[in-house]
């Protein structure tokens, strides 16, 4: 379907359904929490018509809308999906309404403005990913920002003002840039075109043409701007802070959608925008996604805090995504893109188990837990299914997307040596290693803590909360295709950009090919 | 029956989701008992006729691919939930299933009346699941998803009481210690796959083969596949230098270490070189570093067996040192004698655990063989079970060990030489030596336990899986008769199997420049070793205790280092455990994270802080100054000019 209204239709949705919930008064937060859930259920259903009308079997963009915003500037609002940003599109709607109801008790202040905020927030992350407009996609993207502020500012922990602060400007730091080189883009494109404009896809033939050193300092703003958000090492810093501070939806939010932002930036603009470029940087940033890998899991091992371990955690699973975007092999991108969903799903679960059990205890500290298998085995086999998926168990998710990329890496011509893989490939020791010494230390032993006892199992709405997220957890794991061919034109078409493949001579490659 | 082989491996899925979502509310054991095993059962039957569908065809029809659906196409990779029948999967499929399903019926007995009885039988539904994958699949990945799986089983097993306290540590550390070593086994396994990938352009077993013997590949890339499969084969299947794990494992119950620790999944690596055989054929030198590595791992193993007291270690670092052997197999090229090993082994060495598994009950939990004795009369059925498995693996004919670790040991001399014969043949009379210790100071000599237990014989749920096993390390090695026996018919067993090794074996072109006479006279000699051994453990143990107890004394050294695995545990601790977790904990996260990244952050705000903070006293409102400044800045500006003229 080239053009449709869906995509409108569906950011609509939560954009005016959260003026609405405006309109309730305090006492009503039933009332606010069930509409909420039911116009995030909305959007969810929207985009899983989109899914249905989806044709995989097209690389281009489709669901296309688009009308004038800005006349004077040829700015446009100008919305449209392919492959890669359905799946990221999917994950967002899906995990909206988890999330909301995930804090039906976290939350318990301010219920009117904290459903608005989220609302918004999914307006924002939705918009950054349908955007085929520059100019629009940067609104999106600094719009995205006010509700997490407020949600970390005002739901957050102890230190939430200090996290949110260095949150946003972190952020704020880095979409500068991308400003200053986007405007500086959209007016290279005058040259060429004759007139101004920030279509992403009329940018897409004209960039390569821009003389490479400028196209260099292009690539830095934009990969900054997106690396701070991934994180990539050693940009990281605001994530765990922010992370602990957040509240458990916020936190789920940040992981599971908000560092995709970043990775899917480096993908739909730095890739396509500036191949010859990405094709030379692939080296160094593959590197700092590797030292990310590593860097991220060892440091999460020695974690005290829970929530905090699996803040670190998600340094380590991003670059694994950041890895598998700049080998830019067909398979690598397929694999993280997979991933980023993966990562969203099991760091989203493993972030709604760390708020379930601190709802109860009031406590993120490991060694406050221990034994606790035995007064609550629900919550012990979920916390296992989720640190298996994150582990990358083969039959579970996690897997699926490490494999892919490490193997697209392995061979990847781009990068030109086994080495890359070979270091990054440790990181599935060290992800068993953070990951089990945790649970072991919460959940296995005896009872230590007299405090424990007592402990409540996982309710009902808990466990409606985590068992859709399992079910993909696992569909994902065996039958991973149907998420897959989604995006498997659409990646082929952005690796064909790159680089010619018949050009590359193995030999460079530090490995003879096989003749026949 | 062929066709339906893909149910011995939902079967057990099937039971592994009944007993794991309703077990805890089926309030009857038996019941869970039932589900569990019967699901087992029914995959052996199956097994058992696909096996005879099998042998019934002929030779160029043997092997076939079932497919259920395919589970990653992506560029030039595409693999599937595919099973492959042919000589090699069956054996092992038969072994897995028939042993399995006798362990899942003594295990109804021996879990009795414990809290977790449903999630135990779950376990082992979902072990033999992720085992079945293992030896079925088609392809490398879906064989690392058994190879994961049932490491992942391992772990859950060995952490099934995980409140308790192991040795000087927990359940709950071993079970994560297999786990990690199993992983950085994993690790390399992956690494091998990659390249496999990179460089046949496959992952389908059929394909990679076929393209191993066609394609023009550098030996080194060989090499290096080979090398980077075989650490993964170190992980699971206990060699040096990552056999660390195992003697851990038996943290587990006593089932678990019979199936898992001992008759399947250790015997994982074993398989999948054997599998591989081509691959390895191609890197000669990588097949030498196996067989040293397998020499070495079976003698050292041996070693530490000799000085253990605890009956679940002996056992645990004998099996290490079995599996030392059917690596050295692989390493000189005699696969189907590995092969042939596997089996034979997991029906002794099953045994032996399921019998030390009825003395512990007896003994009340207690594993100290020190604190044994003299049991033969109060439980003569695990008695003269435990002898024959005793007999089996110490190699005396005509049992099933025998026949299999001889022709390792003939295949070591004859392809390789004799310094791996004398190796192997040293091991053999160490095994002899303390598996006869085990058993006198268990069943034999003096009672030396405290008037508070009561010995009894286990009941018949438990003894008849003992006698069925007992049966099977008798006749089992019958299979296999060498050829300077059976005569023109030749090996059975080798014949079976050929066809999956021919090109392997083609590749390796051994001249057997030994003639029967030789084969016989070695043949001979080693029964002499092993004879000879358990002569001596009689002597020591049952007529001159004080032997043992002057040597330990006079050879306190080398006793100490024996008793205390020669350190490996403490070493591995020292040098790469504490190091990582320390820098990582007072380095990368307290200072690189904590004070370089965010002090450069935090000290950039700072910075921009108090240059605002001192800019601002600029803008202070008072007209005075401002003219001040005015009249400095003329002033300055004026000397600029004049300076500069």
């Amino acid at each position: 379907m080239e053009n449709s209204l869906l995509l409108t239709y569906l950011i609509l949705t939560p954009f005016i359904g959260s003026f609405l919930i405006l309109f309730f008064k305090k006492g009503q937060e039933h009332l606010i929490r069930y509409t909420a859930l039911a116009i995030s259920t909305i959007a969810f259903i929207i985009s899983v018509i989109i899914y249905f009308q989806f044709d995989s079997a097209n690389a281009g963009f489709q669901f296309i809308d688009k009308f004038h915003w800005i006349k004077g500037l040829n700015i446009h609002y100008h919305v449209g999906i392919d492959g890669m940003s359905l799946l990221l599109v999917l994950l967002t709607t899906f995990l909206t309404p988890l999330t909301l109801v995930s804090s039906w008790s976290s939350i318990e202040s301010k219920v009117k403005e904290f459903t608005f905020f989220f609302l918004m927030l999914e307006v924002g992350m939705l918009g950054v990913f349908i955007s085929l407009d520059l100019f629009l996609f940067y609104v999106f993207w600094e719009a995205m920002l006010i509700p997490m502020y407020f949600i970390i500012g005002i739901w957050g922990g102890k230190e939430r003002i200090y996290a949110a602060v260095k949150f946003f400007i972190y952020t704020m730091f880095g979409s500068l840039l991308m400003l200053v080189a986007l405007i500086w883009l959209a007016v290279y494109a005058i040259g060429p075109l004759g007139y101004f404009t920030t279509n992403l896809i009329e940018l897409y033939a004209v960039s390569p043409q821009i003389p490479i050193d400028i196209q260099t300092w292009m690539f830095i703003a934009f990969a900054f701007s997106f690396a701070i958000k991934v994180p990539v090492f050693p940009l990281h810093t605001w994530l765990p802070d922010a992370h602990v501070q957040a509240p458990t939806a916020g936190s789920v939010i940040l992981a599971g959608v908000l560092l995709k932002m970043g990775t899917y930036g480096l993908l739909r603009f730095n890739l396509p925008l500036f191949p010859e470029v990405s094709v030379a940087a692939a080296p160094y940033i593959s590197i700092l996604a590797i030292i990310g890998i590593i860097y991220g899991a060892l440091v999460s091992m020695v974690q005290t805090d829970i929530k905090k371990l699996v803040a670190y955690s998600s340094v380590s699973h991003l670059g694994f995504v950041v890895l598998g975007i700049f080998a830019m092999t067909q398979e690598s991108i397929q694999g993280a893109i997979i991933q980023m969903v993966n990562h969203g799903l099991s760091t989203g679960a493993l972030f709604l188990l760390v708020g379930i059990i601190y709802e109860r205890t009031h406590t993120r500290e490991i060694s406050d837990y221990g034994g606790i298998a035995k007064l609550v085995p629900v919550f012990a086999f979920a916390l296992m299914f989720a640190s298996l998926s994150s582990v990358g168990l083969p039959g579970l998710n996690g897997f699926i997307g490490e494999f892919l990329i490490l193997l697209g890496s392995f061979k990847s011509p781009v990068l030109g040596s086994w080495w890359f893989t070979v270091f990054a490939a440790s990181g599935v020791i060290f992800a068993a290693v953070y990951l089990l010494w945790m649970y072991q230390r919460v959940v296995y032993g005896e009872v230590t803590n007299p405090k424990l006892n007592g402990l409540k199992d996982m309710n009902n709405r808990e466990i409606f909360v985590l068992f859709p997220i399992f079910i993909f957890i696992v569909w994902i794991g065996i039958y991973p295709s149907t998420f897959l061919k989604v995006s498997d034109k659409s990646t082929a078409k952005v690796v064909k950009q790159m680089y010619n493949p018949e050009k590359i001579n193995p030999v460079q490659m530090g490995l003879i090919q096989s003749t026949k | 029956m062929r066709d339906l082989i893909y149910l011995t491996v939902i079967l057990p899925l099937l039971g592994f989701l009944i007993n794991g979502i309703f077990g805890s509310k089926i309030k009857n054991e038996k019941l869970i008992g039932i589900i569990g095993s019967g699901v087992v059962g029914i995959s052996f039957l199956i097994a058992l006729g696909a096996f005879f569908e099998t042998l019934a065809l002929p030779l160029e029809q043997r092997q076939k691919i079932v497919s259920l659906f395919s589970w990653m196409v992506v560029g030039k990779l595409n693999v599937s939930f595919a099973f492959q029948v042919d000589q090699l999967s069956l054996v092992m499929a038969l072994v897995v299933t028939g042993v399995g399903f006798i362990i899942h019926v003594y295990s109804i007995g021996y879990m009795h009346g414990d809290k977790g009885y449903w999630r135990f039988f779950s376990y082992m539904n979902l072990f033999i699941f992720a085992m079945m994958n293992l030896i079925l699949a088609d392809n490398f990945v879906l064989l690392f998803l058994g190879w994961e799986g049932v490491g992942l089983c391992s772990y859950l097993l060995i952490g099934f009481w995980y409140d308790r306290k192991f040795e000087k540590s927990t359940v709950a550390e071993a079970s994560k210690k297999a786990f990690i070593v199993n992983r950085v086994g994993d690790f390399g396994f992956l690494l091998g796959m990659f390249l496999i990938f990179m460089t046949f352009g496959s992952l389908n077993f059929n394909e990679v083969f076929s393209r191993a013997v066609s394609f023009n590949v550098p030996a080194y890339v060989y090499g290096f596949i080979a090398i980077f499969l075989f650490i993964g084969a170190t992980g699971k299947s206990a060699q040096i230098p990552l056999f660390v794990w195992l003697p851990d494992a038996m943290a587990g119950p006593t089932p678990v270490s019979a199936l898992i620790h001992a008759a399947t999944m250790v015997t994982a690596g074993v398989y999948m070189v054997a599998r591989t055989s081509i691959i390895y054929a191609s890197a000669p030198q990588i097949m030498m570093v196996i067989a040293i590595i397998g020499a070495l791992t079976a003698f050292f193993a041996a070693t530490i067996g000799i000085v253990q007291n605890d009956i679940k270690k002996v056992l645990a670092y004998s099996t290490v040192s079995q599996l030392g052997y059917m690596f050295l197999a692989m390493g000189v090229g005699a696969f189907s004698a590995g092969i042939f090993h596997v089996m034979t082994h997991a029906f002794f060495k099953a045994l032996l655990f399921l019998a030390a598994g009825s003395v512990i009950h007896a003994m009340h939990e207690e594993q100290d063989i020190q604190k044994f004795g003299g049991l033969k009369k109060y439980m003569p059925r695990t008695h003269i079970t435990f002898l024959i498995a005793a007999l089996a693996i110490s190699g005396i004919p005509p049992l099933s060990g025998f026949f299999s670790k001889d022709e390792i040991l003939w295949f070591s001399f004859a392809n390789s030489g004799l310094f791996l014969w004398i190796i192997g043949a040293g091991t053999a009379m160490m095994t002899a030596f303390y598996m006869f210790r085990l058993y006198i100071l268990t069943f034999d000599g003096k009672e030396r336990f405290g008037k508070d237990k009561h010995p009894h014989e286990s009941p018949a749920v438990i003894t008849i899986p003992l006698i069925v096993l007992a049966v099977l390390s008798v006749i089992g090695g019958f299979v296999g008769i060498p050829e300077v026996f059976s005569g023109e018919h030749g090996n059975q067993f080798h014949n079976w199997l050929a066809p999956i090794f021919k090109d392997a074996d083609r590749k390796l072109a051994h001249f057997n420049l030994y003639s029967h006479s030789t084969e016989i006279l070695l043949m001979v000699l080693s029964v002499v070793f092993a004879v000879s051994a358990i002569w001596f453990a009689r002597y020591v143990y049952l007529k001159k205790p004080s032997i043992a107890s002057d040597t330990a004394k006079r050879f306190k050294g080398l006793y100490n280092l024996l008793w205390n695995k020669y350190f490996v545990d403490e070493v591995y601790d020292a040098v790469i455990i504490n190091p990582i977790v320390k820098t990582s904990k007072s380095f990368l996260w307290q200072i690189a994270d904590n004070k370089i990244i965010d002090g450069v952050v935090n000290g950039t705000a700072k910075l921009i802080d108090i240059f605002s903070v001192n800019i601002r006293k600029l803008q202070n409102g008072v007209a005075q100054f401002y003219a001040l400044v005015m009249v400095l800045g003329i002033v300055a500006a004026f000397f600029w000019i004049i300076l500069s003229l």
